[in-house]
């Protein structure tokens, strides 16, 4: 397959670019449009475009971790939010939050933590995924 | 109380760190036998409150919900059996230390020892049935491993399945049973239920009940027809026989049907089911033991006879036969323990565990002999030993018993059995004639042979003292079952009676048939061997073997390893059950009121119709994926007019992501072709348009229900105050049903584990497989 020069100057800009409105989505997902898995979905199709782009193996070299291990945090982060409010004797999942909004995020909570959970799980299955395949 | 409620919880960590602080301190490791030796001596504190009638108990809730809660209680049942479990622990532990010296997995061997003490004492503590179940479960799967503790051998590794499969299948058995109970008292805590055995008796469950659980019981204590796997089980180090497999764990069935024996004696079941069951096995496994020639199954057979008795004469149920199957039951794990832990010495010292080989080690081991002959005239029930006093007990229950001919007779029997092994065991490999080969037999250190001595000993001092036990632990147990205090009066010598006189015949044919062992023997063993394909053992591997095939039979079946026929199916059965609920429950339609279309509805619907279409003729996969890919991007569209806007995004971002992934398999896809018969098609076609015509009716229903729904609203209203949230959208999947969310992520990681695995599965056996069959248009 011959690369696309201008899919791969493309690539440079705009996965960082995703990568960053993904983080806004995820963020402000619980007041607004977004949330975990529509972040989840523009962060991956941001890494898959660089991916495809540029190479899978510049991909891997980008990943600070390996794929799995991001799916196994995201799932690792989410059963934590479940097990925090457990600690103050609720049952599992109920919402705890911070009394006082931190500056730029706003509100937090472990909702915020389960939805970081979900983001990382969907980006690490499709780039997992992705790896899978194209590395083939 | 609260001590032993910890050292529950120490002994679970314990058994977690045994490996480490082995390999740390090695030699001294056996100081692990300290933590046994501890909850030995707290017990033995709490011995003078238990037996002024109170029991010790504490009650944390652990599942509310279930009505699971940890509770624990000891009274005098639990503790006789809590002493013996913890202080044949200690023994087991330093002696393992020795047997097992420079063996690679003695630090596993401490860990899985220590984790099935603390399960087996969780087991006689517990007052909740479910806690117990637990426990129960974590005996037999300590069992389990420590069976299959010399795990290259083929004989273990089988010998520890069918040892799992057997008490497992009881065990849940026995689970059923404990829920019926719970069903009917609304309880699943034990001394609830014995509060309330007239309101159990009269529920038409109770029977139910009760068979579950023995086979729970049954399972565990290697009745008839259940026996086989323990003499299997001796596959097992020889510490682990002696302690699991002769003194506790197989216990753990005759302490349940203690502990129900205030529920369930009432039953017109009980005596029935459970003497004609205890009987057969009392008398069988004494018989089985005359056709073995291995020391350790020489004591497994008549193990399983001594658990036939102690379930025999629970089920005879009087006073005097709940006291004779608690001397048994004490007798028996103080001189079997010491037998076995003997027979390991033996093994250790010789070689060799081949009682046609073995004789004349008396004088090389001293102590060993010692042991062995004192733990075997417990064994065959003679004065001035514990065995004695059982035996003694024995008769005289089954003498006053209904049917007192037959039933002392098949005792006698049995019993006879009992001396003959007893000679063969204790006294052949010590003093008898040797055989062809030489054993150089030799003592081994005190490790070895103390722990073996002191229970033998142990047997000569309670059987001298016979009130030692009577007064202060019989008693309390005794009352545990009976709910009601008894006297137990315990002695050596009641004058000239019958049971005396019975004691003396069964010694003096017994002696004879151990004089005669070499020479009877193959005769015995044809005669078993004959019936051994009618038996319960051959009838275990058909059945495994019918349920494997079962299980290849259903997979060929259900798994064809085409995806098209899993949507298909998937579609199908969709399809049939909810028109099947439909019909049933026929559900109001209503057509709802049609906003007239706006001009971008029409186009993008004209969109999808064609797309829908143009997939089903398109000639090349390119085409294909391109038309899938512009019906979900109209129906992103259309979320996004009908005010969905995290929908759309979502399924704008599936799109692409699914339209990239197709072109990255694209290449290594095969060829493109219309390979279905216009049959296929038109099949297809319909389970397509039932799949169609389902929805759609689905969606009219839900929408004639809409108009007095609440959900929408209550999310909205309480999105904010309750979730701190304004997006519905994201507050429903993060908060309302995160638990949803949370088992879909879950699934998510597993279908990218899947497809790693078969990726690279393809990969490895690439040769001999080609592409996975995902290609072609079907």
């Amino acid at each position: 397959m011959q690369r696309s020069i201008l899919l791969s100057a493309a690539a440079h800009y705009l996965m960082p670019l995703m990568l960053v409105f993904s983080i806004f989505l995820l963020i402000r997902g619980h007041n607004e449009v977004g949330g975990g898995f529509a972040g989840g979905l523009v962060a991956a199709s941001g890494l898959m475009l660089y991916g495809i782009a540029i190479s899978p193996a510049a991909l891997r070299k980008l990943l600070p971790i390996q794929p799995h291990l991001i799916v196994g945090i995201g799932l690792l982060s989410a059963l934590l939010s479940g097990a925090i409010p457990m600690l103050m004797g609720k049952p599992f999942l109920t919402g705890q939050w911070l009394k006082t909004p931190l500056p730029v995020i706003g509100k937090v909570g472990t909702p915020l933590l389960f939805d970081t959970g979900v983001y990382l799980v969907v980006i690490g299955v499709v780039v997992w995924i992705l790896l899978t395949l194209a590395e083939e | 109380m609260i001590f032993l409620s910890f050292s529950v919880l120490t002994g679970i960590l314990l058994a977690g760190l045994a490996p480490l602080l082995h390999r740390r301190f090695a030699t001294r490791s056996a100081a692990l036998a300290l933590f046994p030796l501890a909850i030995f001596a707290q017990l033995c504190l709490a011995i003078p409150e238990v037996a002024a009638g109170k029991a010790w108990q504490v009650a944390l809730p652990w599942v509310p919900s279930l009505g699971l809660s940890l509770s624990l209680r000891l009274d005098g049942l639990g503790l006789v059996m809590a002493l013996l479990i913890s202080g044949i622990g200690a023994l087991v532990i330093i002696y393992g230390g020795a047997y097992l010296h420079g063996h690679p997995f003695l630090g596993r061997f401490y860990s899985l020892v220590i984790l099935f003490m603390t399960a087996m004492l969780g087991v006689v503590l517990s007052d909740n049935a479910l806690l117990l179940f637990v426990f129960w479960e974590l005996t037999s799967i300590s069992s389990f491993f420590l069976i299959g503790f010399e795990h290259h051998k083929a004989n273990a590794r089988a010998a520890a399945w069918q040892a799992l499969l057997v008490t497992g299948s009881g065990g849940l058995a026995m689970l059923a049973g404990f829920s019926l109970l719970a069903k009917i008292t609304a309880s699943f805590e034990i001394s609830h239920w014995i509060g309330h055995s007239a309101d159990i008796l009269a529920h038409p469950l109770a029977p139910a009940a009760f068979l579950l659980i023995l086979a729970g019981a049954a399972t565990k204590s290697a009745q008839f027809p259940f026996h086989f796997w323990l003499p299997n089980a001796m596959e097992a180090p020889t510490p682990v026989s002696a302690y699991l497999h002769s003194a506790t764990m197989v216990k753990a069935g005759i302490y349940l049907l203690a502990r129900l024996f205030p529920v369930f004696s009432g039953l017109a079941l009980w005596p029935m089911v459970i003497t004609s069951m205890g009987l057969i096995t009392l008398v069988g496994g004494a018989l089985l033991a005359l056709a073995q020639t291995d020391l350790k199954r020489l004591l497994a057979y008549t193990t399983v006879s001594a658990l036939g008795s102690m379930v025999f004469f629970l089920g005879l149920g009087t006073t005097l036969a709940v006291k004779t199957a608690l001397v048994v039951l004490i007798a028996h794990a103080l001189y079997k323990g010491a037998l076995f832990l003997v027979a390991g010495c033996v093994d250790h010292g010789t070689g060799t565990r081949d009682i046609t080989i073995l004789g004349g080690a008396g004088r090389a081991m001293p102590f060993t002999a010692t042991a062995a002959g004192l733990a075997g005239l417990s064994m065959a029930g003679i004065a001035p030993l514990l065995g004695f006093i059982a035996k003694e007990l024995m008769y005289e229950a089954t003498l006053e018993a209904t049917l007192p001919a037959l039933l002392t007779g098949l005792l006698l029997v049995a019993n006879v059995g009992m001396v003959a092994v007893a000679g063969w065991v204790s006294f052949k490999p010590f003093w008898g004639k040797p055989g062809q080969e030489h054993l150089h037999p030799h003592e081994g250190p005190a490790a070895l042979w103390f722990p073996p001595l002191l229970l033998a000993a142990l047997s000569l001092l309670l059987g001298a003292f016979p009130q030692l036990i009577g007064k202060w632990l019989v008693a309390p147990a005794a009352q545990a079952l009976w709910q009601a205090p008894l006297s137990v009066k315990l002695s050596l010598w009641h004058g000239l009676t019958p049971m005396l006189g019975l004691s003396a015949l069964t010694l003096l044919l017994g002696i004879g048939i151990s004089a005669a062992g070499p020479r009877l023997q193959p005769g015995i063993t044809r005669f078993w061997h004959a019936l051994a394909k009618f038996g319960p053992a051959a009838f275990y591997p058909r059945s495994l073997h019918a349920v494997l095939s079962f299980a290849a039979w259903q997979t060929t079946v259900l798994q064809s390893g085409y995806l098209r026929l899993y949507v298909g199916s998937i579609v199908l059965f969709t399809v049939i059950l909810a028109a099947l609920t439909l019909a049933l429950r026929p559900s109001q339609f209503s057509v709802p009121t049609i906003l007239p279309p706006r001009f971008y509805d029409v186009v993008l619907i004209g969109i999808i119709l064609t797309a829908t279409f143009l997939v089903t003729r398109a000639r090349s996969r390119l085409a294909t994926i391109a038309l899938l890919g512009s019906i979900g991007f109209s129906i992103a569209i259309l979320f996004l007019l009908y005010s969905a806007p995290d929908l759309a995004m979502v399924q704008f971002a599936i799109e692409t992501l699914t339209v990239i992934l197709f072109v990255l398999v694209l290449y290594r896809l095969p060829k493109f072709k219309q390979l279905s018969s216009r049959a296929t098609k038109t099949a297809d076609m319909l389970l397509a348009l039932m799949g169609g015509v389902l929805m759609t009716a689905l969606m009219l229903i839900v929408s004639a229900h809409n108009s007095d729904s609440h959900l929408t609203r209550y999310f909205a209203e309480s999105s904010l105050p309750l979730a701190n949230g304004r997006n519905i959208v994201n507050v429903i999947l993060v908060d309302f049903r995160g638990f949803d969310t949370l088992g879909e992520i879950t699934v998510l990681a597993i279908a990218a584990l899947g497809v790693f695995s078969l990726v690279r599965l393809a990969k490895k056996g690439g040769q001999k497989r080609q592409a996975p069959p995902t290609g072609g248009k079907q």
